[in-house]
């Protein structure tokens, strides 16, 4: 049996249902993001985990030119060292059947026999190739997906120099190429770029590697820790002293590498996504809740009175409208839990996609579930908290006389003499809007939240179109980008200037360092350039191209702030190349880059540094765009060409990729925006309505039209929806130039950029959710039964 | 539940009967409005009897509705002590009026104050459903003649007939006392016969000590004792040789 006061409770919910489902919905969207972010963030870090751990992921990385198999011994006998694997590893270019464009790849060593010891592949389908054939190989899953290629399939590889006929044996995915993507690439691009593993007794003959390697990775003894300050760095300090007089370019910790990295990244940015936003919705939910309840309960004084004349107790009235409230956030609560947790899925999904996992364990933990409810009630019962402690306190006796009449006021406006402009109905809106100046405020705050998030979506659009145009558009223009297996003479630009199509090509040298400045310290390439060149520039604050000085770096605004260094100070410089030189550099300027941690100087004056003569470690080329397919084929018969870097497949691509992400995320956004801002104005003028209810049929009954009484009720909500839409533009501002600042990572910044269209976007949905209520409205003023609300006694 | 503080000192000056249930004594109550101090009640000297009906007559604004506030345990005087049996309903705490309203008090107000989401049954049992020996609700409706409108929502009453809800409400759960703040006050009189009619049955037949408000003289006939107040003060208290049945009454 239902007690009566419950089945109060319940009439009087269904009697405000369009109310408390509006409520409802903004909790619902407040608890699914919460959830949908958090489950996707454990699904993935789970996975990742389980990943890591069953395929031996390691937890220190090295390249090198080439060393004895025996130094591997030297390097497991380093204190804090586990298990250590030494590989081939060997950078190709592909020749894909019925695909002109280059294609790029890492040719990775499997051991001779049994399993490898870390970095293990996951074979999705097929069968490892053998230690001894040099035309079996593995291939990432994504490469194959990108271009249809299956078991049995043929492919030609530039290796060392010759052109090699490979066989497809098997399909593998690799804990180290989770984000696969290639050097110097900034996303993913899975048509032309990929991994493929061949047995080690071959790769070791083609790249003369007899009882010898080119890579190393370790994983640490457990205690030694992988972050950085511990043992790690110690052991990392060791293993390029160790690899030093072998080319070592210097070993990094996984945190370094690029896959893990990439992933890291993306982590954070779901912890910020989980973070901001429910605590937006949230609040807008206290509120609301709040405006609802003190109405309610100001309605109820005289039932409140008669409940504790029987002998109902403070805290039995109080309970009775905390209930009425939670059922409200029971209700979004489920809705919530239902729409997170299918989000998630569809979010990790995404992922899945987006990265290369063999699998993806989605993780609901109950916790996560559990603080979603707890949040989402305590904020709740917060924002009731004074009105329901009103009802509980309210004196017995004294409830049951009416409410005393509002105080009006003659408003600013009037008391300025402007009244004179004003009907009577406008000073109607007007005082009633500065009776309740802090409802107002908050009506007009929660409205303009909603303009703000609105704004998100479009913002990322934005910012992303500019990135990609600026990056593109004014600094890298170059349409290939060809890297030499090794340095080489500045005179061979004349054979790639010469190939029919090229219509421009700039040398560059680039080279591994460390910079340094105080105890700052960080790994990059530093690379040289021509001074002049117009394939690759660096741009000042202004977007103006910078001319590179005769002396001196110049920093991308990242890591000059990374380091704390400005224009003048002193980097040293470690070259992880060649002799490992260290010198010391000014720094010249400071280039703004949304891509990558670069460091940059004249390429004479780099050659100079590295006491080279007119050396080059690849060029950019401008191709004549007809012409384009003659000079894949060109330089893919170059031997000395490692890598081909396609710049218009490589932005397409970028935006393949993003579009779905960044799809799904504006109509989320665009969706919560709308809930918000309909909540608000939906509740706003029910209350308005509610309130006001008798004076309107009271008007009515003196011969107002529905229009006019309209006027009043809606021109309030009007006036309050436009005030809040500045407001909204520039919280908006705010919570994007937030969100740009949390997003910023070494490898790439999201330029605060925001074009009208994101704003009249956000306008233009707010005012469209506030008509929409405002049309619910006016049908219920048509309802307005005005015997029955002048009989009742108020 | 609380029990209700003792009183720690009989009165010394009076003699108390036996039978009284309540014993009022120097109660004033001063309303303090900003600037303004309203005198509700100037030191009321009263005491009420089991089983009797009470009617408090008075001028709009002489204290009635104060003075049955602070019986019920809706309100507490500014000074003076009220007794209910032994128990100082003055020094009581907010949890003992609780109790003593739950238990002891049955309520009917002027204007009905029904909850409209509740059908006539559930307005009954929002109050048995925490009282102690309450009547089964379709037991009280029916003792004032709704029993065939149990499901109806007070919207769907006319105004006598919520007023008997308020009664049956307030008599459901057996209380010792009732009070009634101007139950006639919005009906005609012939409605208003038929809600007496019921407070007289209630009273007799229950022996339930009623007081009933009204600043209708012509009422004062049906009861026991009729006390007069004017401007915060008893004017009067009369007692009748004889109780007149509500069928005959006229005004
Ligand atoms: N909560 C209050 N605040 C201020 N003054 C009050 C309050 N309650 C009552 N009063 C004042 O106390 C005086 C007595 O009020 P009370 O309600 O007891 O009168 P009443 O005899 O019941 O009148 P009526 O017949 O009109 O109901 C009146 O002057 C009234 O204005
Ligand atoms: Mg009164």
């Amino acid at each position: 049996m239902i007690r009566a006061i419950d089945r109060k409770l319940l009439r009087e919910l269904r009697a405000m249902r369009m109310q408390a489902l509006a409520i409802a919905l903004v909790i619902v969207s407040g608890v699914a993001i919460f959830i949908m972010s958090l489950s996707t963030l454990d699904s993935l870090y789970e996975t990742r985990e389980r990943y890591y751990r069953s395929h031996h992921f390691a937890d220190v990385f090295a390249s090198l030119k080439r060393a004895p198999e025996s130094l591997a011994w030297r390097i497991r006998r380093i204190p804090g060292v586990d298990k250590v694997q030494t590989r081939v590893v060997a950078y190709v270019s592909l020749d894909i059947p019925d695909f002109a464009e280059p294609v790029s790849a890492h040719l990775i060593s499997l051991p001779e026999a049994g399993p490898s010891l870390l970095n293990r592949v996951f074979l999705t389908s097929g069968r490892m190739p053998e230690a001894d054939r040099d035309d079996e190989v593995l291939i990432s899953a994504e490469l194959a997906a990108a271009h249809g290629l299956g078991l049995g399939d043929g492919l030609r590889a530039t290796i060392n120099g010759r052109r090699e006929r490979l066989t497809i044996v098997g399909l593998a995915m690799s804990p180290e190429y989770i984000y696969q993507i290639a050097p110097g690439a900034m996303f993913p691009d899975y048509a032309r770029y990929g991994v493929l593993w061949m047995g080690r007794e071959a790769l070791a003959v083609a790249y003369d590697m007899d009882s010898a390697f080119n890579n190393v990775t370790l994983t640490l003894a457990p205690g030694a820790g992988t972050g950085t300050g511990t043992g790690a760095e110690n052991v990392i300090d060791r293993l390029d002293t160790l690899l030093a007089p072998y080319g070592g370019t210097g070993a990094y910790a996984r945190e370094h590498q690029l896959s893990h990295r990439f992933l890291s990244e993306e982590l954070k940015q779901q912890q910020t996504i989980a973070t901001v936003f429910p605590l937006i919705f949230f609040g807008v939910a206290a509120f609301l809740l709040n405006v609802v309840a003190s109405r309610l309960i100001g309605l109820q004084r005289e039932q409140i009175a008669s409940l504790k004349a029987f002998g109902y107790s403070n805290v039995d009235v109080g309970v009775h409208y905390a209930k009425l409230v939670l059922a409200i956030v029971l209700l979004g609560i489920l809705g919530g839990i239902g729409l997170g947790v299918l989000l998630g899925h569809g979010m990790s999904g995404l992922y899945r996609e987006f990265y290369s996992f063999p699998f993806m364990d989605y993780v609901l933990r109950p916790r996560v579930i559990a603080a979603a409810a707890a949040v989402s009630i305590a904020v709740a019962l917060l924002g009731t908290l004074h009105a329901v402690r009103g009802a509980a306190r309210l004196p017995p006796a004294q409830a049951m006389r009416p409410e005393p009449p509002p105080v009006y006021r003659a408003t600013l406006v009037e008391r300025l003499g402007l009244q004179r402009w004003l009907s009577q109905p406008t000073r109607m809106i007007l005082r009633h809007i500065e009776r309740r100046p802090l409802k107002s405020l908050l009506t007009t705050l929660g409205i303009a939240m909603a303009c703000g998030i609105m704004m998100i979506g479009g913002f990322q659009r934005g910012a992303i179109d500019h990135m990609v145009g600026v990056q593109f558009g004014m600094s890298q223009r170059a349409d290939l980008t060809a890297t030499y297996t090794e340095p080489t003479s500045g005179r061979s630009l004349y054979s790639l200037q010469s190939l029919p199509g090229v219509t421009l090509a700039e040398g560059f040298r680039s080279v591994p360092v460390r910079l340094r400045f105080g105890h700052r310290g960080y790994r990059t390439t530093l690379e040289g350039l021509d001074p002049h060149g117009r394939l690759m520039r660096l741009l000042d604050k202004e977007l103006a191209p910078i001319v590179l000085p005769p002396e001196g770096v110049v920093l991308s605004d990242y890591l000059a702030e990374l380091l704390q260094v400005r224009p003048g100070d002193r980097l040293v410089i470690d070259v992880l190349e060649g002799d490992r030189r260290t010198v010391q550099v000014a720094v010249a300027a400071i280039a703004e880059q949304y891509l990558g941690v670069g460091a940059y100087m004249r390429r004479s004056a780099l050659n100079r540094l590295l006491r080279e003569g007119d050396a080059i470690s690849g060029a950019h080329l401008a191709v004549d765009s007809p012409r384009r397919g003659a000079v894949y084929a060109e330089l893919k018969e170059m031997p000395r060409i490692a890598g081909i870097i396609e710049q218009t497949s490589a932005i397409r691509a970028f935006y393949d990729t993003l579009a779905q992400s960044v799809l799904f995320f504006t109509l989320i956004a665009t969706l919560l925006g709308a809930t918000i801002s309909f909540g608000v104005v939906y509740n706003s003028m029910r209350i308005a309505l509610s309130e006001r209810s008798r004076e309107l049929a009271s008007l009515r009954v003196l011969g107002f039209e529905r229009g006019e009484i309209a006027y009043i009720l809606l021109g309030e909500l009007a006036l309050l929806t436009l005030a809040a839409i500045p407001l909204g533009l520039a919280i908006g501002y705010g919570l994007c130039a937030y969100l740009a600042a949390a997003f910023e990572s070494d490898l790439y910044r999201i330029a605060l950029v925001l074009d009208r269209g994101v704003y009249a976007w956000a306008a233009l949905v707010v005012i469209l959710s506030a008509l929409a209520s405002g049309l619910m409205i006016w049908r219920q003023l048509g309802r307005l039964d005005m015997v029955a609300v002048l009989k009742s006694k108020e | 539940m609380e029990p209700l503080h003792s009183a720690t000192h009989p009165t010394p000056h009076r003699p108390r009967r036996p039978d009284v249930v309540f014993h009022i004594e120097g109660v004033t109550k001063v309303y303090r409005m900003g600037e303004v101090r309203v005198h509700a009640l100037r030191g009321v000297d009263l005491d009420l009897y089991r089983g009797e009906l009470c009617v408090l007559l008075g001028a709009s604004g002489s204290g009635k509705s104060t003075l049955l506030n602070i019986l019920g345990g809706l309100d507490t005087p500014t000074a003076g002590r009220v007794l209910y049996g032994d128990q100082d309903l003055t020094a009581a705490g907010e949890g003992a009026l609780t109790a003593y309203r739950r238990h002891h008090v049955g309520f009917v107000f002027q204007f009905y104050n029904l909850i409209p989401s509740l059908t006539a049954r559930e307005n009954v049992a929002v109050v048995t459903e925490i009282a102690r020996d309450p009547m089964r609700p379709e037991d009280a409706l029916g003792l004032v003649g709704l029993g065939e409108r149990l499901d109806h929502f007070p919207a769907q009453l006319s105004g006598g007939e919520q007023q008997r809800v308020a009664i049956a409400r307030a008599v459901a759960k057996q209380p010792q006392v009732l009070l009634c703040d101007e139950p006639t006050g919005a009906l005609d009189s012939k409605t208003g016969v038929v809600v007496l009619e019921v407070l007289e049955r209630v009273n007799r037949e229950l022996g339930t000590t009623t007081v009933v408000i009204t600043h209708n003289a012509g009422i004062a006939a049906m009861a026991d004792r009729v006390v007069s107040l004017a401007d915060g003060r008893i004017a009067d208290v009369h007692a009748n040789a004889e109780r007149v049945a509500p069928r005959e009454l006229s005004w």
